[in-house]
């Protein structure tokens, strides 16, 4: 038995790396201090979804090869293909992204990560106006308004909250834990009440019943301390936390944004309200933001995915600058895959750009819209697919996987998932943050060492090694082509 | 009879629940539960007279799929739906990503009507189904 401490948690863009692990005989028998999401990893890696050698499709079934045939048959793919597509990364360590722009530039292809369907608007937006932003270590210590817009870290960032914002224990700030639960019991006995006075006088009643009106912010959005405040258009379990939650209508995040963006500069609106809500109570949230001594606004795919998209980023942006000229604000983007934020890194570090990266004129270029994967499958335009560590089989419009199984998929996993049971060619791989060690990036961009707590299953390489061997099987390939053509001439 | 159908806004999204199930596998029971759902606001299932945990047909421009209803458990959202990322919610999507590779996968018109009759697919049978393998 032995007991590692400290250890990365390779899920979500937290990188939570105070997850204590127990191992026995080389499997994990116990997790702590991780959320729901991080258990089901460490304790179910090993499970049958696992993928335990190379599969090839032949006649609409898989059939087991040696790993050389495996490699060989993929590099062929990727040499000879016109326009291939190499996406994902972001669930692997940055040592194998490396690796994955060499292959992308040797081959000519389109290097893409899960960005594009994720904050590749909140990079455009940035690229458009720039981002005040800090380390979380920052917002942990000092934040005094905490803003989540089209985020529920509950449900993606689980413990987002407890790490780095309104249940920390800052140095200048408290931790609002006990009075969020002060919170939960004052609203049961509210409720016990309310259904104690059935027979009470009318009025009693619509006196309880007003303090209960939902919408009106609170007072406690002028007072000191810590203050949470959710804008999403629907209760999601972080709204259900939060000091004062905002019910925006859908799609209409870009006019609340602007409007609050007048508002910070003291100008009057003349309409009654912004996106179904109501000025006078938007004035007291603007007055909270105004008069805060140090506010952050995360923002989620709210954003990003409904209209609007990098548009919304850019005047998020823009309103956190706006309160820069009365107070200390900040923004940050809650990165979704544990390492995509590395990948966003690596790629910019090695070919300028931080997605969807185009080699084939034989330097990059990137044009969202032109040389972003999504659009190149739904144009149909590329002829063959390399997947690693994502599955876009399971995020991406049907339209899109439709093309791309037209073509020669090759999927690298360490589960089964949708984008392998669709793809031509398997390869196991094994768990990076698990069984593989390495780095990532934090979702402010802060770089943290992933722990190797297991050795992986006999015979399943790590992405790293997977794509060395592919990329060196990639240029014998080419070698030979160039020899036979230059012996014919 | 006509059946009722509903005008509603689609949107996709995470859940804890699929967080938790994506990580034990995705051709896991948890995973299927989790994704193979679609959360509805109380007053719209009653319109349509459809009951917690039975079946209903959410169309779009792009296609149409079976899925389990579920109250919405934290207030109304009354014309909204809210199904979670995965391969179902994918085979309704938006494909249109107003040039910046982003499909809008939040905020899109879809339609939904009771499917009493009709049974939510597995994740092999969805792919069999939209992809041929």
């Amino acid at each position: 038995v032995s007991v590692i401490n400290a250890v990365t948690c390779p899920i979500c863009g937290c990188l939570c790396d105070d997850i204590e692990v127990t191992v026995v005989e080389n499997e994990v028998v116990k997790v702590k201090n991780g959320c729901a999401v991080c258990e089901a990893k460490y304790l179910g890696y090993k499970s049958e979804h696992r993928i335990r050698q190379p599969l090839i499709r032949k006649d609409d079934k898989f059939v087991a090869v040696p790993m050389k045939e495996a490699i060989h048959k993929a590099a062929e793919i990727l040499a000879n293909a016109n326009y291939p597509i190499l996406y994902g990364w972001s669930s692997t360590n940055c040592e194998a992204q490396r690796v994955g722009v060499e292959l992308a530039e040797e081959v000519g292809g389109v290097l893409d990560n899960t960005a594009v369907v994720c904050h590749g608007p909140s990079l455009m937006g940035t690229q458009e106006v720039g981002i005040p932003t800090s380390t979380l270590g920052q917002i942990r210590h000092r934040a005094d308004v905490i803003i989540y817009w089209g985020c529920d870290p509950w449900s993606a960032h689980p413990r987002h909250l407890e790490r780095y914002t309104s249940f920390t224990e800052g140095r200048f700030e408290d931790s609002e834990w006990k009075s969020y639960l002060n919170k939960v019991k004052a609203a049961a006995g509210k409720k016990k009440l309310l259904s104690a006075q059935r027979v009470a006088p009318k009025q009693q009643r619509a006196a309880v019943a007003d303090s209960l009106v939902f919408n009106k912010p609170p007072e406690i959005l002028q007072k000191e301390g810590r203050k949470l405040i959710v804008i999403d258009v629907r209760k999601s379990m972080t709204a259900e936390m939060a000091d004062y939650f905002l019910k925006v209508e859908p799609n209409k995040d870009y006019e609340l944004m602007q409007a609050i963006r007048a508002m910070v500069k003291d100008e009057e609106l003349d309409v009654d309200q912004v996106a179904g809500i109501p000025v006078e109570y938007l004035k007291e949230v603007v007055d909270a933001l105004v008069n805060c001594k140090f506010g952050v606004i995360f923002f989620g795919m709210g954003l990003t995915q409904s209209a609007g998209k990098f548009r919304n980023i850019e005047v998020a942006i823009s309103l956190t600058r706006d309160l820069n000229m009365r107070t200390k604000f900040l923004i940050m983007p809650m990165r979704g895959h544990f390492n995509v934020s590395g990948a966003n890194i690596v790629f910019a570090w090695q070919s300028g750009y931080s997605f969807g990266v185009d080699f084939s004129l034989g330097y990059p270029r990137y044009n969202p819209g032109e040389t972003t994967s999504m659009d190149i499958l739904l144009r149909g335009e590329s002829d063959a697919a390399l997947v690693i560590a994502s599955d876009p089989g399971a995020t991406f419009p049907k339209r899109a996987i439709q093309h791309m199984v037209k073509h020669p998929l090759i999927v690298i996993d360490p589960h089964m998932n949708p984008t392998a049971m669709l793809g031509d060619i398997v390869f196991p791989s094994a768990f990076v943050g698990i069984e593989v060690e390495g780095t990532a990036y934090r979702m402010d961009n802060v770089p943290l060492p992933l722990k190797k707590v297991v050795e992986p299953p006999e015979g399943i390489l790590s992405d790293e090694e997977l794509l060395k061997k592919i990329l060196q099987e990639v240029r014998s390939i080419k070698a030979q082509k160039a020899q036979k053509k230059a012996e014919a001439a | 009879m006509m059946q009722p159908k509903l005008h509603v806004t689609l949107l996709t999204g995470r859940t804890i629940e699929q967080g938790v199930g994506k990580e034990y596998g995705k051709s896991s029971p948890q995973y299927q539960e989790a994704c193979s759902m679609v959360y509805m606001d109380v007053g719209d299932m009653q319109k349509l007279g459809v009951k917690n945990g039975t079946n209903v047909l959410v169309t779009t421009p792009n296609g149409a799929v079976v899925l389990k209803a579920v109250k919405y458990p934290r207030g109304a959202t009354p014309g909204l739906i809210y199904i979670p990322y995965g391969p179902w919610a994918n085979s309704i999507v938006s494909n249109v990503t107003t040039s910046i590779g982003m499909p809008s996968f939040k905020g899109t018109p879809a339609e939904v009507e009771a499917a009493p009759g009709q049974s939510v697919l597995s994740v092999k049978e969805l792919l069999k189904k939209e992809f041929g393998r």
